[in-house]
């Protein structure tokens, strides 16, 4: 009897859906909007898929179909990974401490 | 050229530096440590991507110059963008992983071969299951964020839009997604998969046009976690953990955070979902038309309160975003603090448009975050606290809220506001917040009223200090 990679991926989704669970309660409620533009970032990794899309395939003809709407998810996710990340370390950046020497 | 294992093992390692990334948000001295776990992660991911495909032909050349495109939008709208318009950026954001998870599902779709999932016509099921199903929330998640894009940038009104039938419309659509998903799987016609995209496209709209301008940050919260669930689909479709991994984290993520919104107003996911507040307007406006006793100060009454208080909490709210009044508020704090009075910052779970919106502007400001407290934190304190000053937030801190079992907000956690000596209440009328109720503070024999823009009023108490 041989088990369904399908199960596999599946209890990686679970297990991660409870990592998540955990470390999100974890965060300080202080830091809420930060974590909305990381995990934005994060998720363009959908990015991955653009990029197989885009490059893999008939590799005469680059600009079929399938390979422009990869170049377009490309666009999309480079526009998010760069600002979502940028954005998060521009913003975390301002969190700062009560300096006690102050004055 | 890589080794479809080497590629899932280090497809793992940017899976846990993501978690890591979100980790390291459960302190701000930990955090921008996590933010580059969060980097690393993504550039290894793109790395092994490119590796693994191994085509360093004009397509790698294309491949970098719509990357470069991509990021030096992204890069700078990131170093342009006010840190006041960071809810409509966040929807922004959004949009883009919905969209690009429709094109990946589309393009997957279309060449099936690339990723192994059978021909053009003859698509694995399971494989077309997940790939509409991504496709369909990626599609709900990129027209629901332009929506809400447009209500918080203020292109659309933020009132909710509501019609007869909208929820049995709503689900109708959502329904019928499911059987054309049934129907796609049975005949693989492809006009089917166009017909679920375009559906969705429409269930997006009409899922957040009902959803008014308060309960923004419960819709950022619930879309962020749509766009967490897309990516998974897509990542089961094309059976990379690296993107599992993330979209779970993300759902969840999204999920908590609308969750604790939701909570914060003391209403049910569905309640927020199904259309807002606005149908008990008529009946709460009537209060507020008897004309009741309201305590008017100017600039320098609140300033000789403040100055004489040993302690003052600050309470902000959206209407402190709106003004931009977070700069002249923490001069104004500096002034406080020169003639020794301790301040400190109340922070209410859905004050703004977005959860912990109104932290990041106050650490714009230079507020330090150790002065800013969260609602059970500093509750209790204002029974000892000698002024309270309100600066655009409303139905956060009305008292009805507590007492009246016949209020539409009755149950929702409130900032004690009225326990303090006296409150300065800064706002521009009386007219009543977003829940369409009067608030009870105004005309308490404790509070003052200083009629006037958030900014401006600030700004000259500044002066008279």
């Amino acid at each position: 009897m041989e088990i369904d990679p399908f199960i596999f991926r599946l209890s990686i989704f679970i297990l991660s859906i409870f990592i998540g669970y955990y470390v999100v309660w974890s965060v300080t409620p202080s830091l809420h909007t930060p974590l909305m533009s990381v995990t934005n970032a994060i998720s363009s990794v959908i990015i991955v898929g653009a990029i197989i899309a885009a490059l893999a395939g008939d590799k005469v003809n680059i600009f079929d179909t399938a390979n422009i709407f990869g170049y377009l998810a490309i666009v999309l996710a480079a526009v998010n990974i760069f600002g979502g990340f940028l954005v998060t370390q521009r913003m975390l950046a301002m969190y700062k401490k009560k300096q006690k020497d102050k004055k | 050229m890589i080794s479809a294992n080497i590629l899932a093992v280090f497809y793992l390692i940017s899976g846990i530096l993501f978690i890591l990334a979100l980790r390291g948000l459960s302190s701000p001295e930990t955090s921008r440590q996590g933010n580059l776990f969060g980097i690393i992660g993504m550039a290894i991911a793109i790395s092994v991507t490119i590796l693994s495909v191994g085509n360093f032909t004009t397509g790698f050349v294309y491949l970098l110059i719509f990357l470069i495109i991509g990021g030096s939008m992204g890069a700078f709208i990131a170093f342009k963008i006010p840190m006041t318009a960071m809810p409509e950026l966040v929807a922004g954001f959004h949009s883009l992983v919905g969209l690009a998870a429709v094109f990946v599902a589309i393009s997957a779709f279309l060449n099936p071969e690339v990723f192994n999932l059978g021909s053009p016509g003859n698509i694995k099921i399971a494989s077309l299951i997940e790939m509409s199903l991504g496709a369909a929330i990626g599609a709900i998640t990129f027209s629901g964020s332009i929506i809400a894009f447009l209500k918080l940038r203020g292109i659309m009104s933020g009132s909710p839009i509501t019609f007869i039938g909208q929820h049995y419309l709503n689900l109708f659509l959502g329904i019928s997604i499911i059987i054309l998903i049934f129907y796609l799987c049975k005949t693989q016609t492809s006009n089917l998969f166009w017909i679920i995209i375009g559906i969705s496209f429409l269930l997006g709209v009409l899922l957040i046009i009902p959803i008014g301008g308060a309960d923004m940050p419960v819709v950022i919260s619930m879309l962020n976690s749509y766009s967490g669930w897309a990516a998974a689909g897509i990542g089961f479709t094309l059976e990379n953990s690296a993107l599992i991994i993330t979209g779970a984290l993300v759902g969840s993520s999204g999920a908590i955070l609308s969750y604790i919104m939701c909570k914060g107003m003391n209403r049910s996911f569905f309640n927020v979902i199904l259309g807002g507040w606005g149908a008990t307007d008529q009946t709460a406006t009537n209060s507020s038309q008897e004309q009741k006793p309201v305590k008017n100060g100017n600039a320098d009454d609140a300033a000789f309160l403040m100055k004489n208080a040993s302690s003052v909490i600050i309470v902000p709210g959206y209407g402190m975003a709106v003004a931009q009044a977070q700069h002249a508020l923490r001069e104004m704090v500096d002034a406080l603090k020169k003639n020794g009075v301790k301040v400190s910052y109340a922070i209410h779970p859905v004050a703004g448009r977005m959860p912990g919106h109104m932290n990041v502007l106050l650490a714009e400001a230079n507020v330090p975050y150790d002065e800013v407290f969260e609602l059970e934190e500093i509750n209790n304190d204002f029974a000892n606290c000698d002024v309270a000053y309100v600066i655009g937030a409303n139905d956060v801190t009305n008292p009805v809220a507590k007492s009246d079992p016949q209020s539409p907000i009755y149950g929702m956690p409130v900032l004690d506001v009225e326990k303090s000596k006296s409150v300065l209440f800064v706002k521009r009328s009386l007219s009543p917040g977003y829940a369409g109720i009067d608030n009870d503070l105004f005309y308490r024999d404790n509070t003052l009223m200083l009629f006037a823009d958030a900014k401006k009023m600030t700004e000259e108490i500044v002066k008279s200090l």
